[in-house]
């Protein structure tokens, strides 16, 4: 398909067979699989490396705060940022948008002020957001989506005015796949008080992505969508904004000095990670970034436009299947949402499953964009470096079958 | 794929696609409500009791085939029972899906014989992450039947 190979080799679970066939594995946009550098680095720290971080005199844990503050160098490497100090170790995407709603809009934020979100949104980049809202009194306003599943910025100056304070959209819909209008609401809000909040938990993992050309003050992704471990994330910061960030919990780690009254911060990105970091986690997240550079994230990129195409493609066969998503694939990512005549998602899912096809069924997580596009629940497959043309002819094969089953023909 | 054509019963489609009993309640009755949240499935339901019995029902609801299948089907067994009558039905579907231990009440050699249409739902036991599915429809008719006990 591409000259990124088939690396399927180097992921163990895809070596398991269903009903005698491989796994098709097509639910990356949920999580991916892990390859064998990533289980081998989280296995070897265990049996070699465990101890605290940043705490222990010892040779042991010296090596251990080693590893992870290597692991964050890598993460800042690998996006751009100007030092590691700019990477906060997070327990995941949702976490790292939480910050910033908490420790940022919360202390900002006052009645009549607003947030600005799309409604392609996922629900940790709405949810938080309402929350802060609530306990400030200020209000969301949201940018539509077009005909063509892009966010709509046809009346984004009028939205934008001097009230919003924060902006903060998804980078690539975990839904549709379209990507998020990141440049032009930087261009946008480079004139204006706002912070530009981008949600990278789809983009991160599959497009190159440079924070020094992104315009965004933060941005949020998460490890295990991107070949690595659950229960880590990141959160990038300009150096100015994380100075004016407020940590939003307290405990070990995060502190300097501490008194019965008052505590005085560690310096940034500590104060952001009180107790004990998830330590195996990062270092594993240093170790998928290691393998996903090696493979190159423009041949990344150029598989995954390559794979969405080709299922796009296939996917136009079967009568009564309708995708939500761009047609273009240079304007989308590899997560394709579809319905099939009156089968349900979830039907469709278990017929697809008894194929081997493991897909997503249901709202995504992204409930008031399915209302936006009159979907009640859509079948999800989404793609990523592992997969292979044989995987969407699986699929489609899977989707004729389920045609089959409903009596559609 | 035999579990698959166990599953999607052409009777299960049926009232998929045709469910029985759709609408609402005028006049009284007691609503209750059930949402899988984890799939989103809904389903909701309006029962008349009168002097325990069920004199009518009406369902309302989204979700997948199952769920909304087990709903319609559910509609019809209950219409004009007496609530005891009800109540066994919910034990025996319950044994039936496995979702209480204990024998399954069905009679293999002669299907149909207890549960009726129900029956056809025996082939999602061998799908358990769809059993909840079937289920939601039961738990939101415990719902109503609790409400109309408590007379509210």
């Amino acid at each position: 398909m591409t000259d990124l190979g088939d690396v399927r080799g180097d992921f163990p679970l895809l070596g398991r067979t269903f009903e005698g066939r491989p796994l098709v594995y097509l639910d990356s946009a949920a999580t991916t699989q892990k390859p064998h550098r990533v289980i081998e680095t989280i296995d070897r720290y265990y049996r070699e490396l465990n101890a605290n971080v940043h705490r222990g005199a010892y040779r042991l844990s010296a090596a251990a705060t080693d590893a992870y503050e290597e692991a964050r160098a890598k993460v800042a490497r690998f996006i751009g940022a100007g030092s590691p100090e700019e990477v906060v170790f997070t327990r995941g995407a949702t976490t790292a948008l939480n910050h910033v709603a908490y420790g940022w809009g919360l202390h900002r934020l006052g009645s009549g002020d607003r947030i600005l979100l799309t409604v392609m949104e996922h629900h940790s980049n709405i949810v938080p957001w309402q929350m802060v809202a609530r306990l400030t009194g200020a209000e969301l306003v949201y940018l539509d989506v077009d005909d063509e599943y892009r966010v709509d910025l046809s009346n984004l100056d009028e939205l934008l005015d001097e009230r919003v304070k924060i902006v903060s959209v998804s980078g690539m819909s975990n839904v549709t796949g379209a990507l998020g209008p990141v440049a032009e609401l930087a261009e946008a809000v480079a004139d204006t008080e706002a912070v530009l909040v981008v949600d990278g938990a789809q983009l991160v993992p599959h497009a190159p992505v440079d924070v020094a050309a992104l315009g965004a003050d933060f941005l949020a992704f998460s490890g295990h969508k991107m070949l690595g471990p659950t229960g880590i994330g990141v959160l990038w910061g300009r150096p100015e904004r994380l100075a004016d960030l407020e940590p939003t919990e307290g405990g070990g780690e995060m502190i300097v000095d501490v008194t019965l009254t008052d505590a005085k911060w560690a310096p940034v990105p500590h104060r952001f990670e009180a107790g004990t970091p998830p330590i195996a986690q990062a270092i594993g997240l240093g170790a998928a970034v290691d393998y996903l550079e090696d493979l190159g994230m423009d041949a990344v990129r150029a598989h995954e436009e390559a794979i969405t195409a080709y299922a796009l493609d296939r996917l136009s066969e079967i009568p009564d299947l309708t995708v939500y998503g761009p047609r273009d694939v240079a304007t989308r990512g590899g997560a394709v949402s579809f319905e099939l005549g009156d089968i349900h998602a979830h039907d469709l899912a278990t017929i697809l499953d008894e194929h081997g096809v493991a897909v997503r069924a249901g709202h995504h997580c992204a409930k008031p964009l399915m209302r936006r596009l009159g979907a009640v629940a859509t079948t999800r497959a989404s793609f990523y470096v592992y997969n292979v043309a044989e995987d969407v002819d699986r699929l489609v094969e899977a989707l004729w079958k389920a045609r089959e089953v409903f009596g559609l023909d | 794929m035999a579990d698959l054509d166990e599953l999607y019963r052409e009777i299960i489609l049926d009232h998929y696609r045709n469910p029985r009993r759709r609408g609402t309640l005028h006049g009284p009755h007691v609503h209750a409500e059930g949402v899988n949240p984890s799939c989103g499935d809904e389903f909701a339901l309006d029962l008349r009791i009168e002097d325990g019995v069920v004199t009518d029902v009406a369902i309302q609801g989204q979700g997948c085939s199952i769920s909304q299948a087990s709903g319609s089907m559910m509609a019809e067994a209950i219409l004009g029972k007496e609530v005891p009558a009800v109540e066994d039905l919910m034990a025996k579907f319950r044994l039936m899906m496995g979702i209480d231990e204990g024998d399954s009440p069905i009679d293999p050699n002669r299907p149909g014989s207890v549960l009726g249409d129900l029956e056809a739902l025996q082939g999602v036991r061998r799908f358990p992450v769809r059993i909840k599915c079937a289920d939601l429809p039961w738990t939101t008719l415990a719902d109503a039947l609790a409400k109309a006990e408590a007379g509210t």
